[in-house]
């Protein structure tokens, strides 16, 4: 019980903290920058040459605003986008009138989560293995190359190196297609569809995967070259333990442990990352919808999927924290 | 200059001041421009590499060397004017927590945790659209600086930790000096280092997220910069119709500049920090 007391509990109040203060950003930012969607809307239907009347601009603007949910007081619109939040009821899209918002995201929010998910998980046992023995072999060749491949890596952003594997592996060697799978499609679960799904998630799986690979393995390597300087594992070397079972048993599980912790506070900028890849193949996900929905200006849309994240992305974190004393059996004895 | 020395013999120090030399000087290049930077159709449209125009010609033809010129310079301007405002905010907010400690600790940590945990981007996105409009260079980099600090006001507020524990701390103020001067005088020069490989960080992700909001058209896209250019490439369907060297100017530009941060970043830091000094020494 004491578990639940000290350590559960203050985690939930903290989880549901952290989505109030994210929905309320949400509400109030735009707000603060002074625009005025319903204008912003008009203008850009107005700038695509259609004229409107003085009565039909009136009519459309009550309209958006009823949309938009601002109608009423700011207070009055605060607890209304609590409403929504609620019953998942972001009105309809803009382009694809009138598809309500929610149904689109239903659509394409499995496919960011098997991305997000698989991506992720491989990146992360990869990057932290290969950088574990990276790090406990510092000293050998191949962990210096490596580590320089690794440096080249790195600093490069998710737009610009999912343009080159896109450009490499689509356009001059064709080996995969340059995205455009089709969504709606009957999913029937057979070995056809199967393939054709890892046909065109291949390229944006292996560039989340490197690049997510190449940060684990840098922050992997220095927590293991660090551990490797400890007491217990010069003792267990002069003991004549087994090297195998030393990097498997002692230097890496115990520098896997706060590598979870900083899974559960990159994963935002990580799921962000799998957004960015997405539009860069095409792939029909959120990221895909997210373009969709800002070059349309679909501002619906856009804060759909922004609450809808808010809500993926700390549960995702919650769920880690929760599980964390089952990998740590310091915490777990207690 | 021994120091300098010192640095040069890091391979990676070498390559990154090699490289940021170069793009300085394309930087310096660009006021130099026979172009106009904004101006369409000012040299025949779709060349490919000549002696002429030394990177070809893009499809609303202009000069894609001259661009990239202009492109690099504001690219680097946005990401100073991000780096630095959010330095700012970073500083005061890490030092304020990390100082004060107790409450107001925990209520700025918060805040900074509840930022880091919620995909920022998106928030970003969304009042990018709406200000579309008004984001010139000043203000996409203000925009960038509002939401960047968070992740670098953790690690100033763990330095800041660390240091209050120390014995200097207890000296100083029971010798009587202002919290201001002990912080000012004292714990900013010994977390400089640590600031300066964040800024360089900082400046490495605003380049990045400046070519995002440009994709998705949420910047002002007659300013040439490494996001626009490639913004303007792939509307024009620069990959499909072969068109390399539009396409890949500002992807390998933007490489090069990225690595080359980092490179200059992490061997700064590294001989900056006094442990990994003595591991050298060791080795000698």
């Amino acid at each position: 019980m004491r578990f639940f007391r000290d350590y559960f509990i203050p985690r939930i109040i903290q989880y549901l903290l952290v989505i109030f203060c994210g929905i309320t950003a949400v509400f109030f930012i735009p707000r603060l920058t002074g625009q005025d969607p319903v204008l912003e809307t008009i203008a850009q239907i107005q700038s695509q040459g259609s004229s409107l009347d003085p009565t039909a601009v009136n009519s459309l603007m009550g309209t958006l605003k009823e949309l938009y949910g601002l109608e009423g007081t700011l207070f009055q619109q605060y607890i209304m986008t609590w409403k929504r939040i609620f019953t998942l009821d972001f009105g309809p899209s803009f382009f694809q009138f009138p598809t309500p918002v929610a149904d689109l995201l239903k659509t394409y929010l499995p496919w960011t989560i098997g991305l997000f998910v698989t991506s992720t998980l491989i990146s992360w046992v990869l990057g932290n293995i290969l950088g574990g023995i990276a790090g406990y072999y510092s000293r050998k060749s191949w962990s210096k190359i490596l580590d320089a491949i690794i440096m080249v890596i790195r600093p490069v952003p998710h737009y610009i190196f999912g343009i080159l594997v896109l450009i490499l592996f689509a356009y001059v060697w064709q080996l995969f297609p340059a995205g455009g799978m089709m969504l709606g499609r009957k999913t029937v679960l057979n070995l056809k569809f199967i393939m054709t799904i890892l046909r065109y998630s291949f390229l944006p799986a292996l560039t989340l995967v490197v690049l997510g690979g190449a940060s684990w393995f840098q922050q992997m390597k220095l927590l293991v070259q660090n551990v490797k300087r400890e007491d217990f594992v010069q003792y267990a070397q002069t003991g004549g333990v087994k090297e195998r079972f030393i990097i498997y048993r002692y230097v890496l599980r115990n520098a896997m442990l706060p590598q979870i912790t900083q899974l559960a506070l990159a994963l935002g900028q990580v799921f962000s990352g799998v957004l960015i890849v997405e539009m860069v193949f095409s792939y029909p996900g959120i990221g895909l919808l997210l373009y969709r929905g800002v070059t349309r200006g679909d501002y619906n849309l856009v804060m759909g999927i922004t609450v809808l994240s808010i809500l993926t992305i700390t549960t995702a974190v919650l769920i880690l924290d929760l599980i964390y004393p089952l990998f740590d059996p310091r915490i777990r004895h207690k | 200059m021994g120091a300098l020395r010192d640095l040069f013999k890091d391979y990676r120090f070498a390559v990154g001041f090699f490289l940021l030399s170069f793009l300085f000087f394309l930087v310096i290049a660009s006021f130099f421009s026979p172009y106009d930077p904004i101006q369409w159709l000012q040299v025949p449209r779709d060349k490919p590499p000549s002696w002429n125009h030394i990177l070809g010609t893009n499809s609303k033809g202009q000069d894609v060397f001259w661009e990239a010129t202009f492109a690099i310079r504001n690219s680097l301007i946005i990401a100073l004017i991000a780096g630095l405002i959010s330095r700012i905010i970073a500083i005061l907010v890490g030092f304020i927590a990390g100082y004060k400690g107790g409450f107001t600790d925990r209520v700025l940590m918060g805040i900074t945790d509840g930022l880091l945990v919620i995909p920022l981007f998106l928030i970003l996105v969304l009042v990018a659209m709406l200000l579309r409009e008004a984001l010139t260079l000043v203000n996409t980099g203000l925009l960038l600086a509002f939401f960047g600090w968070a992740w670098d006001a953790r690690t100033i507020r763990s330095q800041v930790l660390s240091l209050r524990e120390r014995e200097f701390t207890f000296t100083s103020v029971l010798s009587g000096n202002s919290t201001l001067s002990l912080v000012g005088k004292e714990y900013l020069p010994l977390t400089i280092p640590l600031i300066f490989s964040t800024l360089i960080n900082n400046i490495a992700w605003a380049i990045g997220m400046e070519i995002v909001l440009a994709i998705l058209g949420l910047v002002r896209l007659e300013i040439p910069t490494l996001g626009t250019t490639l913004q303007w490439a792939i509307n024009y369907q620069a990959m499909l119709l072969g068109h390399w060297w539009w396409i890949l100017t500002p992807v390998v530009l933007t490489i090069l500049l990225l690595v080359a941060l980092y490179w200059f970043s992490v061997s700064i830091s590294e001989y900056l920090d006094p442990r990994i000094r003595i591991q050298r020494i060791g080795v000698k």
